[in-house]
């Protein structure tokens, strides 16, 4: 067919021993728009990296317009037509949207005279056949995020991009700039450029996409005709794998209830009207999509969005959780998401982060005392298996594993009644995988409620008792461990009724 | 150790200037000069102390010679008007405190800029000590003031025990207190701080209110040595101090330093310019010298920062 215009083959590619990739096929025609869809860590990224030249693969070859291209790179794949739009736009905040517009497309000598009324008179043009009207003079940082996006694409027009990649580009869109979005799409289809879709939006895919491919473990499952298929086959192919006893749940019998939430809303944090209750000794899972209101559900029960209305009740008794000090001392331990941000800090000892957040417990008469402070690390250090040669270096020496596992030691020393853990496993390689979700049962059996936020469909049917599904700020129904299925929590994240 | 490299670079750099002073300029190592160098930096190293804490939570004070200035002139109004001199120090402390807290509480609930804050107070009352003073210096002061009344002896031992005594008390506080946690904790990463129950911004402003009262006290103990206070005192004093700091380890941009660094700076500081001149460099080469200084420690901590980026970064991109 002489209208492929790309053609990837057999691409495979590994990360530290991990297969990201294994022989991925993918395929884009002029015209078309081509949905790549896939769970978390399937896959799609990998792959559009590879296109983009930003990953070289391990095997398998690229085809642009029947050309095969022996070594992808950034500088190649943008002169062959290749452009990619993120759900992060990537423009420079303090330059006019003119500026940079054109620092995408023009080149010559840095010292070149710059014609600034014809980069104006460019932008705009580019910005109308984007379907926006954005003044071209303003300041990137001033625009909405659906405009930086519509200045994304006015980007790759303008470099006249035959192949654009939009990765998650609604993400942060309100329905109606969908919808504008999508007739920007159509439009593009129509100029003959090709689409790469990539979403987890299944409606939208309906609406959008010609073509779907459903990656999976870093293979490709299938590539069928939109009008081919249905949600519910997506919603099979895309997750389709057996949980077997790779998690290590135990029964456990859960005690009282710890925690429990009662028509919770903090405005500030676009949580609403949250229910739910934790007891001892249970895992509750809280799945929802990427921007569904999870970290600012833990954020608000921990005090740093403090609750406006509705009723945190901790052992029955009702109380005010208005900052993260009051939630530590009330027994309400938090371990975040981001782990470089907001969690172990980096240049401190071992030691010294793991009694950060109980300092009054390793002091006597308000001062620290060093030794029973190494003690306890040492304690953690030995109940977590955080592999270190001393409790005395620094934490940002250590593997990302261990620097999760430092964190977590933070908030262990509290002694906690609930522990919340936002993806406690993200970016944490496969082994030490395992000894957190191994050591979260322990912690669960020795009586500790647990509220794991993770973003990994298998983990929370593997490790929770129950599953509260979120979406746009609300818990949209709470599954139980024998009802839960990837189907059922994947409807509910995207809004459907249970 | 990892932890003390940069104290050992400079502890050695001190030993060389020592073991070449021995050599070349024996004259170098009288009584007389050694305790003349000790009391005049002193006050440095007090100032230097706070200093310590502003740049470990991740900030800067470049008024602190203005404070010193506004503070010994104060000292010296007070003292003549009858107050004995440790009130008068008590008084100096105050206003230093004051000062700081107004710079505290721009940068740590207004969210300004240190710079920019301690820059605009630097120039700001320092015009107006200036006008108020009419640039004449506080002098006639009462007897019970200089040397505090008592003996220079006596009261050179004083100042160094008070500046001892601070070193030791704040060097012991920022390992062994939990404020000194949140200090360290504040400065290295403020988000994670947050999350552990720190107020990140009380913290910030306690610093600086604790920077200002120990330039007060600096203050006094400098204007003690001489028979009147000159309201010009501490110009390039932040200068001073700021490379004392950074060359003792303490990285600019917080969360780590000690003042074991810190004071070494000071002593490599203090030794450098009397050094030179003992050696026969002109005093021109005093300045570029101290510049070469700083340079050269920030750029190993930039270096060693980069290092360690680096390695991060290769982690994060293996188990992306």
């Amino acid at each position: 067919m002489s209208d492929l215009i790309l053609e990837a083959a057999s691409m495979s590619k590994s990360f530290a021993g991990v297969k990201a990739l294994r022989a991925v096929s993918f395929e884009l025609r002029a015209g078309e728009v081509h949905a790549l869809i896939g769970e978390n860590g399937a896959g799609k990224s990998t792959l559009i990296k590879i296109i983009t030249g930003a990953v070289t693969p391990d095997a398998g070859t690229i085809k642009v317009r029947g050309e095969q291209v022996p070594r992808m790179d950034p500088r190649l794949s943008k002169s062959l037509g290749i452009a990619a739009i993120y759900q992060q736009p990537s423009l420079f905040p303090h330059l006019t949207v003119a500026e940079n517009i054109a620092l995408a497309l023009e080149s010559g000598s840095a010292w070149r005279t710059l014609d600034w009324k014809a980069r104006s008179r460019r932008a705009s043009e580019l910005l109308t056949r984007a379907g926006a009207s954005i003044d071209p003079e303003k300041l990137v940082a001033t625009l909405s995020m659906p405009e930086q996006q519509l200045v994304e694409i006015a980007k790759a027009i303008g470099a006249d991009a035959r192949i654009v990649i939009m990765d998650e580009p609604t993400a942060s869109l309100t329905e109606r700039e969908v919808e504008s979005l999508f007739q920007v799409i159509a439009r593009l289809r129509s100029d003959g450029v090709g689409v790469i879709y990539i979403s987890h939006r299944l409606e939208e895919i309906a609406a959008v996409a010609d073509r779907v491919t459903v990656l999976r473990d870093g293979e490709t499952i299938a590539t069928k005709r939109m009008d081919e298929v249905d949600r519910t086959e997506l919603i099979r192919m895309m997750v389709g794998r057996e949980l077997g006893s790779v998690f290590p749940k135990r029964e456990i019998t859960a005690g009282d209830t710890v925690l429990e939430l009662r028509n919770v809303s903090s405005r500030a944090a676009g949580v609403y009207h949250v229910s739910l209750s934790v007891r001892k000794g249970e895992i509750l899972g809280i799945a929802g999509l990427v921007g569904s209101g999870r970290t600012q559900l833990a954020e608000t029960i921990f005090g740093l969005t403090p609750a406006d209305s509705g009723e945190i009740r901790l052992r029955g008794e009702s109380i005010v959780i208005d900052s993260p000090s009051v939630a530590i001392r009330r027994g309400i331990g938090y371990v975040p998401e981001d782990r470089p941000r907001h969690g172990a800090i980096l240049e401190m000892s071992i030691a010294a982060n793991t009694s950060l957040a109980s300092l009054r417990k390793v002091a006597s008469h308000g001062l620290i005392d060093r030794s029973r402070e190494r003690g306890l690390a040492q304690s953690f250090v030995k109940q977590l298996r955080i592999k270190t040669p001393s409790v005395e270096i620094e934490t940002g020496a250590l593997s990302g594993g261990n620097q999760q596992k430092v964190a977590l030691a933070r908030w262990l020393a509290v002694d906690p009644a609930v522990l919340i853990l936002d993806e406690p496993t993200q970016g944490v390689d496969v082994g030490s995988k395992a000894e957190i979700h191994s050591l979260m049962a322990d912690l669960a059996e020795q009586g500790l409620a647990i509220v794991m936020i993770s973003s990994e469909l298998p983990e929370l049917l593997g490790m929770s008792d129950r599953i509260a599904v979120m979406h746009a700020g609300t818990i949209r129904g709470t599954l139980d461990r024998k009802d839960a299925t990837q189907q059922a929590i994947l409807s509910l994240a995207l809004g459907h009724a249970a | 150790m990892n932890r003390f490299r940069a104290e050992i670079s400079v502890a050695f750099a001190i030993a060389v200037l020592l073991i070449v002073l021995v050599f070349l300029a024996p004259g170098f190592f009288t009584r007389e000069n050694l305790s003349d160098l000790v009391l005049a930096n002193m006050p440095v190293l007090i100032v230097a102390l706070g200093m310590t804490l502003v740049i470990l939570t991740g900030h800067i004070d470049i008024s602190v010679g203005t404070t010193f200035a506004i503070c010994g002139v104060a000292a010296g109004e007070f003292a003549k008007m009858g107050l004995p001199a440790w009130g008068a120090g008590l008084v100096a402390c105050a206003i230093g405190a004051m000062l700081g807290a107004i710079n505290g509480a721009l940068v740590a609930y207004l969210r300004i800029p240190s710079i920019v804050v301690t820059l605009a107070a630097m120039v700001a009352f320092r015009d107006a000590l200036r006008w108020i003073t009419q640039g004449a210096w506080v002098q006639d002061l009462p007897a019970n003031f200089q040397w505090l009344g008592t003996t220079q002896a006596a009261s050179n031992a004083i100042t160094f025990a008070v500046a001892g005594a601070l070193a030791i008390g704040i060097g012991w506080g920022l390992r062994n207190l939990p404020a000194g946690r949140s200090v360290y904790a504040t400065g290295s990463n403020e988000n994670a701080a947050r999350l552990v129950g720190i107020d990140s911004a009380r913290v910030t402003f306690c610093v600086f209110a604790f920077t200002g009262a120990l330039t007060g006290c600096a203050a006094l103990l400098n204007s003690i040595r001489f028979n009147q206070v000159p309201s010009n005192a501490g110009i390039g004093m932040e200068m001073k101090v700021i490379t004392a700091v950074v060359v003792g380890g303490t990285a600019i941009t917080g969360g780590r330093g000690s003042i074991q660094g810190t004071l070494l700076g000071v002593v490599l500081l203090g030794i450098i310019s009397p050094a030179l001149t003992f050696l026969g460099f002109s005093a021109y080469w005093e300045r570029a010298i101290q510049g070469l200084i700083i340079l050269s420690a920030v750029g190993f901590d930039a270096v060693r920062s980069r290092f360690g980026a680096r390695l991060r970064g290769d982690f994060a991109e293996r188990t992306a």
